[in-house]
């Protein structure tokens, strides 16, 4: 066949030792060609043969025909963050094709479609063309069916040239389609075709294999939008309200999912009210409204969704309303890039609305916490009567991630401080804001109780702590005091950080979030070259006394981040301004998840 | 003639034995004459009628002078003045979480018509089961005198000079946003405000009630058309309303076709008695034609202008349990352990 002699001579390193479960793989394609099918085929039966591997996808604000990568991460060693730079290219997409081969690692390898002009050379990658038009037609798959299936044909070959093992992407197109025999078919059909024809066809002359291990046992792949609206079912949850947006949408429809199968009556009716609102403002007055008549409301939103939640979060706080707010992070300002990743709703969140506001803020890292944070949200904000927010990004939400079954919530649902009917007539003189307990929390009451004196006027006009209009000084002052003795009352209450001493370390690192891999990749990769560091993992927001402990301890401390401005750098030193000047900011900000190499890379240059 | 004494029965309550003091809230501190206290002491007044339990009122505003109102009467009753336009998203959430509560809301034409328009539009097009009560003068008062939305074109303020923009009519865009309670009103007109209200309380979606209520101080003149005195030489009621309880005696005997019986799901009735013309509230059509033609020659109708019951509410839509969900024990909320294994299992 001529294709074989299509394959370009390519001399790198035929006898370089193999290189075994310690790769990567872009994918380069234009969006809406269904490849994300292809992609999760592939990393679940990679993940599948026992061996560590995650997905990144990074794709345009666009349904179809702008450029879009998928990176798949093949890591032994369970490393789950971005690579700057992959060793094995799939350039299905001829307008970044030139570009994406410049990229390759050197040593790596190129599959590209046979019918497609190379438009660069590099002697130091290998080659492989794919027939995609020919297998495809000869599928005998439908016309319209065609582009779909046709990205199973380097799923084939790559499958074939890496030793994925056929039953595992049997396995994982039969996940992926629900089971559903004819779908399974029409794509496994294209995998085994582009298998023989790149067996027939084509000689493997480069180091990359995959091989059955047992690191992924008891483990599967979800998505952190998807482990997030699990949480907060299994948080109890009552009330949703929301508004579409990317990248929080996926976490509308996981609760649109779940919710019905497992928040369902005997007869069928629903124990939750879920409501696709007209905007986020109203979207959180709902939320706010169904939570001060008692219920566990929230709503999930990205940047601009927040901004339009300004005022109510600040009238929460004053009220006193508990709500919790997903936060699934995007790069603003404005629309700015709404398909890719950003820390930088740190410190509008935990300072939003006018006037004095301070916000619980949580910070997960991983889909477990995703889960756990559901019911850690609801119970926070009902014990603190006060808004929290859940501050994920695009990355953890939107893209796989490995994790243990989730753990079943130990703890019995916390509702705060209200109080029933019968302790009412137990209280002389109930006041809804007085601090009778010293935390700050007052006690409330909900709308229907069955007393005549149980009600109270909530309003965002100043207030004494009986809830009656006040403009008198020192109930504001009063209010205010009280209201951050409550943040303060906060501090020991939501996540503690997660430390990792090493024991003489000289060198401090901070972060937060899904730097979370990166950071630990980076941490090994210093210790190997000498560099021993510690690590502080913040969870929450208000910082508390164990951060400043640990800042103590390291002569320098870097505070690593993916926005401009160092944004949670500048809240510890406003939390430790005596230390200030010891925390460095190690900020990055261009849309992408963090690298280690980066992270390395900064630390190693400051050090020198 | 003997008389029978009640023991230790106060003299004026009602059958739930409550007196017209306890649906009272903090003394008003709106202007003296201010059209919006005359509807909270209507709406003291029905609540007292109707024998309501003030406990399971609970009532909501936005921002501005109406929207202080609340704390003038049912004081009794939970409430939430929020944010300035956004107490449909409010009571939307509040309502959902509760069904059990009676909702009332009430509003301004600033808080309606303008800043909280979408809102207001979207919550009618949910039907949350609750009364909204505009109370429309056709200007900002606590602002000290703009114009507002509903504010009829060609108007003169001292403030604000010559109006040159239509006036919104709310009525109009509530039946255009799928409201099927619709009314209209004046507060300088006791007894229709009352019967009407009476019948919103009944209503099983949103009812909306447009209370022309006059602003003493900035909107009054003789030539305003949401003065008192324009209202009073102007109003033309479409027809006399009269709510007769589910279990009420008809006291009232009409003549053949003098009245229109309107009954509402819960079993009771609006009587329309006919005035000048034959209105059918029960007409979409002609109730958007008279509101477009009172819109056009400035006329002030005022009556039950349109009613229509049989679009499901909010509660209805979601399909909800009958148990109010604030009231669901933690085993209702939080899944199985089971549940949980079957979810992990599924994505292995």
């Amino acid at each position: 066949m001529e294709v074989a002699q299509t394959q370009p001579q390519s001399g790198p390193a035929a006898d370089r030792a193999p290189i075994v479960n310690d790769f990567s793989i872009t994918v380069a394609t234009v969006n809406g060609s269904g490849s994300q099918t292809a992609n999760n085929t592939l990393i679940r039966a990679i993940h599948k043969m026992g061996v560590p591997a995650s997905g990144k996808n990074l794709f345009p604000s666009n349904i179809q025909g702008l450029p879009t990568w998928f990176t798949i991460r093949v890591s032994k060693d369970g490393y789950l963050a971005r690579r700057e730079r992959a060793e094995i290219l799939v350039a299905m997409n001829k307008a970044t094709i030139a570009e994406d081969i410049q990229k390759l690692e050197s040593g790596g390898i190129c599959l590209y479609p046979i019918d497609e002009p190379l438009p660069v050379k590099r002697d130091d990658i290998t080659y492989y063309p794919m027939p995609v038009n020919e297998l495809t037609r000869k599928s005998g798959a439908d016309a319209k069916l065609r582009p779909y299936v046709a990205n199973m044909v380097y799923v084939g070959i790559l499958m074939c040239l890496l030793d994925i093992e056929m039953s595992e992407i049997e396995a994982a197109l039969s996940f992926h389609f629900g089971g559903k025999r004819k779908a399974i078919d029409l794509n496994l059909n294209v995998v085994k075709l582009a298998c023989e024809w790149s067996q027939a066809n084509l000689t493997k002359t480069d180091p990359f294999r995959v091989e059955r291990m047992t690191k992924t046992e008891g483990t599967f792949l979800i998505d952190g939008n998807t482990a997030s609206a699990l949480g907060a079912i299994f948080g109890g949850v009552q009330f949703v309200a929301w508004y579409p947006i990317t990248p929080a949408t996926s976490l509308a429809d996981g609760l649109n999912d779940y919710l019905p199968v497992y928040r369902r009556d005997a007869d069928g009716k629903h124990t939750y009210a879920i409501i696709q609102a007209e905007d986020e403002l109203a979207a959180i007055g709902m939320v706010i409204g169904a939570g001060w008549a008692g219920a566990r409301a929230m709503t999930s939103t990205s940047g601009p969704g927040i901004s339009l939640m300004t005022e109510f979060t600040g009238y929460a706080f004053f009220a006193e309303i508990p709500a919790v707010i997903w936060d699934v992070q995007r790069m603003g300002p404005s629309t700015g890039l709404p398909t890719r990743v950003s820390q930088g709703d740190v410190l509008k969140t935990y300072f939003l609305g006018h006037g004095d506001c301070r916000h619980i803020v949580l910070l997960p890292a991983t889909v477990q916490e995703c889960f756990e944070f559901g019911t850690t949200s609801f119970d926070l904000a009902e014990r603190l009567q006060t808004p929290v927010f859940v501050l994920t990004d695009l990355d953890l939400g939107m893209n796989m991630w490995p994790t243990e079954p989730f753990q079943y919530p130990e703890q019995p649902l916390d509702r705060g401080k209200v109080l029933s009917a019968e302790e009412l007539n137990q209280i002389k003189d109930w006041k809804r804001y007085a601090d009778v307990d010293g935390d700050g929390i007052g006690w409330r009451t909900l709308p229907g109780i069955n007393h005549p004196f149980g009600a109270y006027f909530t309003r965002g006009t100043g207030h004494n702590d009986a809830a009656s209009y006040s403009e008198r000084p020192e109930d504001w002052s009063g209010n205010l005091e009280r209201l951050y003795r409550k943040h303060d009352t906060a501090r020991t209450l939501v996540p503690a950080p997660v430390i990792d001493a090493a024991g003489d370390a000289e060198i401090g690192i901070i972060s937060y979030g899904t730097n979370d891999p990166a950071v630990e990749e980076a941490r090994d990769r210093l210790e190997k070259t000498g560099v021993k560091t510690s690590y502080l993992r913040l969870r929450a927001l208000p910082l508390e006394s164990t951060l400043i402990e640990f800042i103590k301890k390291h002569p320098r401390v870097y505070v690593v981040e993916n926005n401009y401005e160092g944004q949670m750098q500048q809240l510890i030193q406003l939390h430790a301004p005596e230390f200030a000047t010891r925390l460095v900011s190690l900020a990055k900000c261009d849309g992408l998840p963090l690298s280690a190499r980066w992270i390395m890379e900064s630390i190693l240059e400051q050090e020198r | 003639m003997t008389t029978t004494a009640i023991p230790n029965k106060p003299v004026n309550v009602n059958l739930i034995g409550l007196g017209k003091a306890d649906y009272k809230g903090t003394p008003s501190t709106l202007c003296n004459g201010c059209g919006h206290d005359s509807i909270a002491s209507q709406i003291i007044a029905v609540a007292y009628d109707l024998s309501l339990v003030p406990q399971r009122i609970v009532k909501f505003s936005g921002i501005g002078c109406s929207s202080k109102s609340p704390a003038y009467f049912l004081g009794r009753s939970h409430t939430i003045n929020g944010l300035h336009g956004r107490m449909p998203s409010l009571a939307t959430g509040a309502l959902t979480v509760n069904r059990e509560m009676t909702g009332l809301g009430v509003s301004g034409d600033g808080d309606t018509g303008s800043i909280g328009f979408g809102q207001f539009k979207h919550m009618l097009r949910r039907n949350v089961e609750m009364v909204y009560i505009i109370e429309n003068n056709g200007v900002y008062g606590l602002t000290k005198g703009q114009f507002s939305a509903t504010a009829d074109i060609g108007q003169e303020l001292k403030y604000a000079g010559k109006n040159e923009l239509p006036p919104i009519d709310l009525c109009l865009e509530a039946i255009a946003s799928g409201a099927g309670f619709v009314a209209r009103s004046f507060a300088g007109d006791p007894k229709q405000v009352q019967h009407l209200l009476k019948a919103a309380l009944s209503y099983k979606g949103t009812a909306v009630l447009d209370i022309i209520s006059p602003c003493v101080t900035f909107n009054n003149s003789d030539l305003s058309t949401k003065g008192y005195t324009w209202g009073k030489e102007h109003e033309e009621a479409l027809h006399e309303v009269r709510y007769v309880m589910p279990a009420e005696e008809i006291m009232v005997e009409y003549e053949e076709g003098e009245v229109k019986d309107v009954v509402m799901h819960d079993g009771s009735l609006i009587q329309l008695r006919k005035l000048d013309v034959d209105y059918e509230p029960r007409d979409k059509y002609s109730a958007m034609r008279i509101l477009e033609e009172a819109r056009d020659n400035q006329q002030f109708i005022t009556g039950l202008i349109y009613f229509n019951e049989a679009r499901p509410n909010l509660v209805e839509q979601q399909r909800l349990v009958d148990t109010p969900l604030v009231h669901l024990p933690p085993e209702k909320l939080r899944p199985s352990r089971e549940a949980l294994d079957k979810i992990n299992a599924s994505f292995m």
